[in-house]
């Protein structure tokens, strides 16, 4: 007995005067970042070269604009004040004193070098990590000038990448139906920008309706919807070279268009008879095929990232909901099980969740639900909106919202807004003009 | 013989620079293709990472030394030596706080709840230093006689500081660090989140030294989400310095292992 006992001591002593005190901590707070944005230094000669070519007075100062725009946009970075700045930005880039950009409360450092080689820009950027007092990534890019806008756009996606872990965003364009006039006189023509409202372009003149313009997995051709000569038909365009021309040979009306996931085929609606079923046409031997074969309507179709699911929206069960099914059209199962009529789906690139609009006692909303149709979260309400587009990561959804812009309810306003998957992060994104049906492409610099 | 080699030698060569010369022309013109943004990496090297100026050291190191004089969680001897003269004995200080309680207090019958309120109400009137320091100098005073009279010897004393932190020191670390941790939110909830640190402590609560456990998961591939959770934890412990220890007891904490876990939140 003695001896079991002295046993258990044995055993036990050591363990209990070399046990690690060991604590859990599963909180954290979700505040945005601090993050110094120091402008990029330029020598003086090269300062004089940018201000003959790009007429800017600083570009080092315009692209370090750029990054931090795009950063707050985000809703993950809070951007300190330029006027609290210490250190300047040439001596800044070399080594940091992590002592003064800790004073102003940044936890990461933005620093960077323009200049002005064999007629391009030259761009060195270092993100820095100011509590570890180390360099955390350090990349250059090379140009032509007028490319300064993109060059800061893929600083920001480095920075996103390094600091949030998944892949940025802000390399990307939006193209949309730009609209002008009175309701019963609108004139509606697409348009392409950058995702931060700059360098606006228009692809159609405005004599033909234009509606759900998409881009293609390499961002070169758009699908969309377009009234000509008051027919409505999917067209695409080779936006490069300004081709366009007629998706299939339907005698009826193709609409809702959409590329599958590797770019070869489109996935549309194709009406007749009051009828409405999902077809494909693949884009090389521009063979159709059926997928839905019901006497409802069936609309909007969305593929899954892999290609291998389609989402879509039916009125088989007497509402709009929306149903999930195989590329082949079989195994269709309906998702959405919520109070409301549910329409617009899109399938996540992530794979992960499927974005919707809601229409549910005269509101609308724009929602997000997991790909079985549970964890149904609707992320923003108001008096008209639809039609949601993911970034490409996954993160940021982008739709449009119609607005009275009197009291009597006479005048209207449409405007493109993202959200993120917060449900927090709501902004307005400037357009020249009133916009709609906006669609977010891919990551250019890919 | 050599004149046929000549001859076959000079009409090769012939050929060759016919060869050289005119068929770069026959290339087709290169497409005019849209600028496309190099992308070039520099390697963080020696030459990034420059060892501090001499002078910068000597004001890192001035800091370093105003920091440790700021810090929340003072070492326990200074507290000793200044408090004793401004704290009376606790006998008089009791004695004083009923007194207060007599003024104060309302002449009438009240009930035992709206008692309890006033009390609460009260502490707050007192210099709080001077009560925390009665509190400390009265646990030292009890654990002496406690001492003296259990007989305890030094390795019993050993082993009660080697137990865990008591869920209060627990809360108090942990809310320190909730409010220092800033969560990367692009990472995959569906993988596995948890960052265990090893920590090497002062008795003010700042850091020695910190060791990731799971260092090798840092450089594998497909896993630099877990690095960024990693550089973040290791943030969120920076920002916090000195943390919030207990007062006693440094033997049992001087090493410390926190598991920073995200799925919760990022789930949640």
């Amino acid at each position: 007995m003695l001896f079991r006992y002295l046993f258990i001591l044995i055993i036990l002593l050591p363990i209990k005067s070399f046990a690690l005190i060991e604590v859990d901590i599963t909180r954290g707070n979700l505040s945005p970042l601090p993050i110094a944005v120091s402008p990029l230094s330029v020598d003086e000669k090269s300062k004089e070269n940018f201000k003959k070519i790009l007429k800017s007075e600083d570009i080092g100062l315009d692209i370090s604009i750029v990054v931090e725009n795009n950063l707050k946009q985000s809703g993950l970075f809070n951007p300190l004040n330029k006027n609290a700045f210490l250190q300047k930005p040439d001596i800044a880039h070399l080594k940091p004193r992590f002592e003064d950009w800790a004073l102003i409360k940044a936890q990461a450092l933005i620093t960077g070098k323009v200049t002005f080689v064999d007629e391009k820009l030259r761009v060195e950027f270092r993100l820095w990590d100011v509590l570890a007092a180390k360099e955390m990534m350090a990349i250059a890019f090379t140009t032509v000038p007028t490319n300064w806008r993109r060059v800061g756009h893929i600083i920001t996606d480095k920075v996103y990448e390094r600091l949030t872990g998944e892949k940025g965003y802000f390399d990307t364009r939006i193209i949309y139906v730009a609209e002008e006039g009175k309701k019963t006189n609108r004139i509606k023509k697409l348009a392409i920008m950058d995702q931060d409202g700059f360098n606006t372009k228009y692809l159609t003149l405005g004599n033909e309706l234009v509606l759900t313009p998409r881009f293609n997995p390499t961002n070169q051709m758009v699908t969309y919807l377009s009234y000509f000569r008051n027919l409505p038909r999917v067209y695409l365009l080779d936006i490069e070279t300004g081709i366009q021309e007629v998706v299939g040979d339907f005698p009826g009306m193709t609409f809702a268009p959409r590329f599958s996931p590797d770019g070869k085929k489109i996935i549309m609606s194709f009406a007749m008879d009051g009828n409405s079923e999902i077809y494909t046409m693949d884009l090389e031997s521009r063979v159709v095929e059926k997928i839905t074969n019901h006497p409802s309507i069936d609309t909007s179709p969305s593929y899954s990232p892999n290609g291998k699911y389609i989402c879509f929206n039916s009125d088989r069960s007497g509402y709009q909901q929306i149903y999930v099914m195989k590329n082949n059209g079989r195994n269709v199962k309906r998702i959405s099980f919520g109070k409301g009529i549910y329409g617009t789906p899109v399938w996540s690139p992530r794979g992960d969740l499927i974005a919707f609009t809601k229409m549910h006692k005269g509101k609308f909303y724009i929602g997000v639900m997991r790909i079985d149709g549970s964890g149904e979260r609707l992320l923003t309400e108001n008096y008209y909106q639809e039609a949601p587009s993911w970034s490409p990561n996954g993160r940021v959804l982008i739709f449009y919202r119609e607005t009275k812009t009197d009291e009597k309810g006479e005048g209207f306003s449409a405007k493109l807004w993202s959200i993120d998957l917060t449900g927090y992060n709501e902004r307005m994104v400037e357009t020249e003009t009133d916009a709609s049906d906006p669609s977010w492409s891919s990551l250019l610099s890919n | 013989m050599i004149r046929n080699i000549a001859i076959s030698s000079t009409f090769h060569l012939l050929i060759i620079l016919v060869g050289t010369m005119s068929l770069p022309f026959l290339l087709k013109k290169p497409i005019d293709l849209p600028p496309i943004i190099s992308i070039e990496l520099i390697q963080i090297t020696d030459k990034t990472n420059i060892p501090f100026a001499p002078k910068a050291k000597k004001i890192i190191e001035k800091v370093k030394k105003k920091e440790k004089l700021v810090s929340e969680q003072a070492p326990p001897k200074i507290v000793k030596k200044e408090k004793p003269e401004a704290v009376p004995l606790p006998d008089e200080k009791i004695e004083k706080v009923e007194k207060l309680e007599d003024k104060k207090q309302n002449p009438e019958k009240i009930d035992n709840e709206v008692k309890q309120v006033s009390e609460f109400e009260k502490e707050e009137l007192f210099d709080p230093d001077s009560i925390a320091a009665l509190i400390d100098k009265s646990k030292e005073e009890f654990a002496e006689t406690n001492k003296k009279i259990n007989k305890i010897t030094q390795d019993q004393d050993r082993s009660i500081d080697m137990t865990g932190l008591s869920l209060s020191e627990e809360d108090a670390l942990k809310a320190q660090i909730f409010g220092c941790w800033s969560i990367p939110l692009g990472l995959p909830y569906n993988e596995n989140l948890l960052v265990r640190i090893k920590l090497q402590l002062k008795p003010d609560g700042s850091v020695i030294s910190s060791e990731i456990l799971d260092h090798a998961r840092m450089n594998k591939p497909g896993q630099g989400f877990y690095k960024v959770l990693a550089e973040s934890a290791l943030r969120a412990i920076k920002l916090c310095q000195p943390l919030r220890v207990p007062t006693t007891g440094y033997e049992r904490w001087k090493d410390l292992q926190l598991n920073f876990d995200a799925r919760e939140m990022l789930e949640g």
